[in-house]
């Protein structure tokens, strides 16, 4: 076990883990954002530099502080090691410029994507970004791409986390689809246009943290913060069958893996609970589903009722309370 | 005359054939290291040269040796970074264009060295017609027992392949050379781990510059001891400098570190001054992603000292008054030069050459690009100068791979030196898009 300080609140952790992972066992405000890193994933992180931290000393033996900031994803911890997160101003510079630049070229199309309300992109900028733009150029863009009729892709939204690259690596026997291109015209597709047709490939929609890949079985029929989430289970043949159904009344809308408070995948009798297509995309009958209650959704999502609150209102004479 | 020790018999006519190098003493060190010397005497012998990187990073390469993990039975990697793909910088082309046998013989001490029985030249894409020569060149030191099994008679064996690049300049980025030699998208890894641990195929690698494998022979040649004896305190020994812009007379010299920039640039030995008789506005004395030096702090540095060639004096008042000597690739800008096209043209270079992997290179780049080419083109503000610094700040140390920082500093640099001629391309935009002196054909406002 290692002892490491994160923003002034020390813990205990198992030798290996990463600073982001440490912190995420303390919990809270003092969780780096992460945009690309999936603990799930192997290999994920370190490519959206969303989770720089400053690291103040780098262990009890060598107790120099790390010239740069450090992606917090990745770096492992050290005994004694002390880490800045949002006690650090230079870290939270470092944040809002990786906010700015994500948002760059981003369509900020939200009121027409199916995204909205539980997009990671959104939370980042509601959290670390500013309130304009200082971007005047013509945004990129890219010609639409077919990838299949369950998955749509938007790659204007798309941020380049790779998420979906690993997955369909690690999930499915034959990815079809990876980065082309260098630079801002890098892009997800398919080299010749072909369907994304793998049974776990479905998987790519709960792991995209923005709306550049979205289930074409729900795009336009409501908003999710209409819909009511509910846990539900079936027996599948083909995955675990755990998921999180969408209801509108009685229906059912869209069904998505159960993500906990990072957005990740829930890990449930010892496996990540990732869905197959069929649970995914054709079991919209609530008689295909046992229902268990409603689920809780605790952080990124306007579903939570009350996550939506500046963090100091008292300072900020914008917010409803003050404006009357 | 400065003494050459890796150009001596680059005029020789067949100094690219097996026996001509021969006849001239090559080889010599092959024989030396591998009948006389251990490994690990080796390795000695080039940290204690101080031998840097010449690659640009400067980082020195018998440290780097000595960083290699020698895990039992597992093979150990040495690659030579042949995708030279900087602008301004053409040197390793010439060395393996007329010198291949050079390079070969560097790489068997080197793999000698550092206990490697296969090395690989990574060779950038365009360099097609030198593969060709390199190819053909290792082709006559397997026929004569250079490269192969036993070499000598000494029981140590050597493979060396050459394996051509897609034409990235990222790829020159040693983790992402690894990534493309092994056949995938040319990414940088993330460090740790490094390569010295967990290179190619998780094997312990080592990634050298052509020159830095090329200048092993002479140190092993004439003793460590010999070799420390030229260049200044820091600097050790002689460098290959690729000069080009506005000089005299451009081209590939090799210089003894320590000679003065003044004396490189106006002497007749070497550049021979600036063309048609014109003044001198700008250096970029390492390539194109070290920062730019205005006139005044190119022969003297900011406390008035003589500035030198050599990896110290170029660096000296750090980035407010220095430079660094990179890869040596020696950019000569006269007084009619623009500087606000020449630094849109560099970061249309790097926003071209970004992997596209972590956000503030790849946004970064992309948008310092667009803003460069308004304010080139008479679409500028006043707020986008600041705004460039402030993209700068944003991306540099912030990104996977140093590819952000070489970005950002050439940027940076034109600013923090060149500012009026930045607010003059906004206040005068119709003059400002005149003043590209006819290059202006091909460019739309």
């Amino acid at each position: 076990m290692v002892k490491v300080t994160i923003d002034g609140i020390e813990i205990e952790v198992e030798e290996g883990t990463t600073i982001l992972n440490a912190a995420r066992q303390v919990g809270g405000d003092i969780v780096p954002p992460a945009m690309c890193y999936y603990s799930k994933l192997e290999g994920s992180g370190g490519k959206c530099r969303t989770c720089l931290v400053e690291v103040a000393a780098g262990s009890e033996r060598d107790p120099r502080p790390m010239p740069k900031l450090m992606v917090s994803c990745s770096t492992q911890v050290q005994h004694g090691m002390v880490v800045k997160n949002l006690t650090s101003d230079r870290v939270k510079e470092a944040r809002a410029g990786v906010t700015e630049f994500l948002l760059a070229n981003h369509p900020l199309d939200c009121p027409v994507c199916d995204q909205a309300g539980e997009c990671h992109l959104q939370d980042l900028g509601f959290e670390n970004g500013k309130e304009g733009t200082r971007f005047e150029e013509d945004k990129r863009t890219f010609a639409p791409r077919d990838i299949g009729d369950k998955i749509k892709l938007h790659m204007n939204r798309c941020i380049l986390c790779y998420r979906c690259v690993y997955t369909a690596n690690q999930l499915t026997n034959k990815r079809v689809h990876g980065v082309l291109n260098r630079g801002d015209h890098a892009e997800i597709s398919t080299y010749i246009e072909k369907a994304l047709d793998n049974e776990f490939i479905g998987n790519v929609i709960d792991v995209c943290p923005v709306g550049a890949l979205t289930d074409k079985t729900f795009r336009f029929k409501s908003r999710v913060w209409f819909l009511k989430p509910m846990n539900a289970h079936r027996d599948c043949p083909t995955c675990q069958g755990i998921a999180t159904v969408w209801m509108f009344g009685n229906e059912i809308q869209r069904v998505t893996g159960r993500k906990d408070a990072y957005g990740e995948i829930e890990t449930h009798n010892g496996k990540t609970a990732w869905l197959c297509n069929t649970c995914r995309f054709e079991s919209k009958d609530v008689a295909q589903w046992t229902i268990e209650g409603p689920r809780v959704i605790n952080r990124h999502s306007v579903i939570s009722q009350g996550h939506y609150v500046l963090k100091n209102p008292l300072e900020d004479k914008n917010t409803v309370k003050n404006l009357k | 005359m400065g003494r050459k020790l890796l150009l001596e018999h680059a005029d020789v006519p067949g100094i690219e054939t097996f026996d001509v190098y021969r006849k001239h003493g090559g080889y010599r060190s092959v024989e030396k290291a591998l009948k006389t010397m251990s490994p690990e005497e080796v390795v000695e012998e080039v940290k204690t040269a101080t031998l840097k990187g010449r690659g640009g990073a400067g980082f020195p390469a018998g440290m780097k040796w000595s960083f290699i993990a020698k895990p039992e039975g597992v093979p150990r990697y040495l690659l030579c970074n042949a995708d030279e793909s900087e602008p301004g910088t053409f040197k390793d082309r010439y060395l393996m264009q007329y010198i291949p046998h050079l390079l070969i013989e560097g790489m068997i001490v080197s793999s000698y060295a550092l206990g490697a029985n296969q090395a690989y030249i990574y060779i950038r894409g365009e360099y097609m017609f030198v593969l060709r020569i390199v190819e053909k060149a290792i082709a006559e030191a397997y026929e004569k027992g250079f490269l192969g099994k036993n070499i000598l008679g000494s029981g140590f064996d050597l493979d060396l392949s050459i394996a051509p690049g897609g034409g990235a300049y990222i790829c020159g980025e040693e983790t992402a050379l690894i990534e493309s030699l092994e056949g995938k998208r040319g990414n940088p890894r993330m460090k740790p781990p490094f390569p010295a641990v967990q290179g190619l195929w998780q094997c312990p690698t080592v990634v050298n510059n052509v020159e830095t494998l090329a200048t092993v022979v002479p140190i092993i040649n004439m003793t460590a001891a010999e070799y420390t004896k030229i260049g200044t305190e820091q600097s050790k020994g002689t460098k290959l400098i690729s000069a080009g812009g506005n000089v005299e007379r451009g081209g590939v010299y090799e210089i003894e570190l320590g000679l003065s920039v003044e004396e490189f640039i106006y002497g007749d030995e070497w550049c021979r001054g600036i063309k048609n008789g014109k003044k001198m506005k700008a250096l970029v004395p390492g390539g194109s992603s070290v920062p730019i030096l205005p006139a005044h702090l190119i022969t003297t540095t900011a406390n008035g000292d003589t500035r030198l060639m050599s990896y110290e004096s170029l660096s000296d008042g750090g980035f407010a008054s220095g430079s660094m000597l990179g890869s040596g690739g020696f950019i000569v800008f006269d007084e009619d030069q623009c500087i606000v096209r020449n630094t849109w043209n560099f970061a249309r270079f790097y926003a071209h050459e970004s992997c596209g992997q972590c956000s503030p290179c790849r946004e970064g780049t992309g948008w310092m690009e667009k803003v460069l080419h308004r304010i080139e083109t008479g679409r500028g503000n006043m707020r986008d100068i600041d705004l460039l610094a402030d993209i700068n700040k944003k991306i540099e140390g912030n990104t996977i791979c140093p590819l952000g920082d070489a970005a950002a500093w050439p940027v940076a640099a034109a600013i923090r030196h060149f500012r009026e001629e930045f607010e003059w391309h906004v206040t005068n935009p119709e003059e400002a898009v005149k003043r590209n002196y006819g290059m202006l054909k091909g460019v739309t406002a």
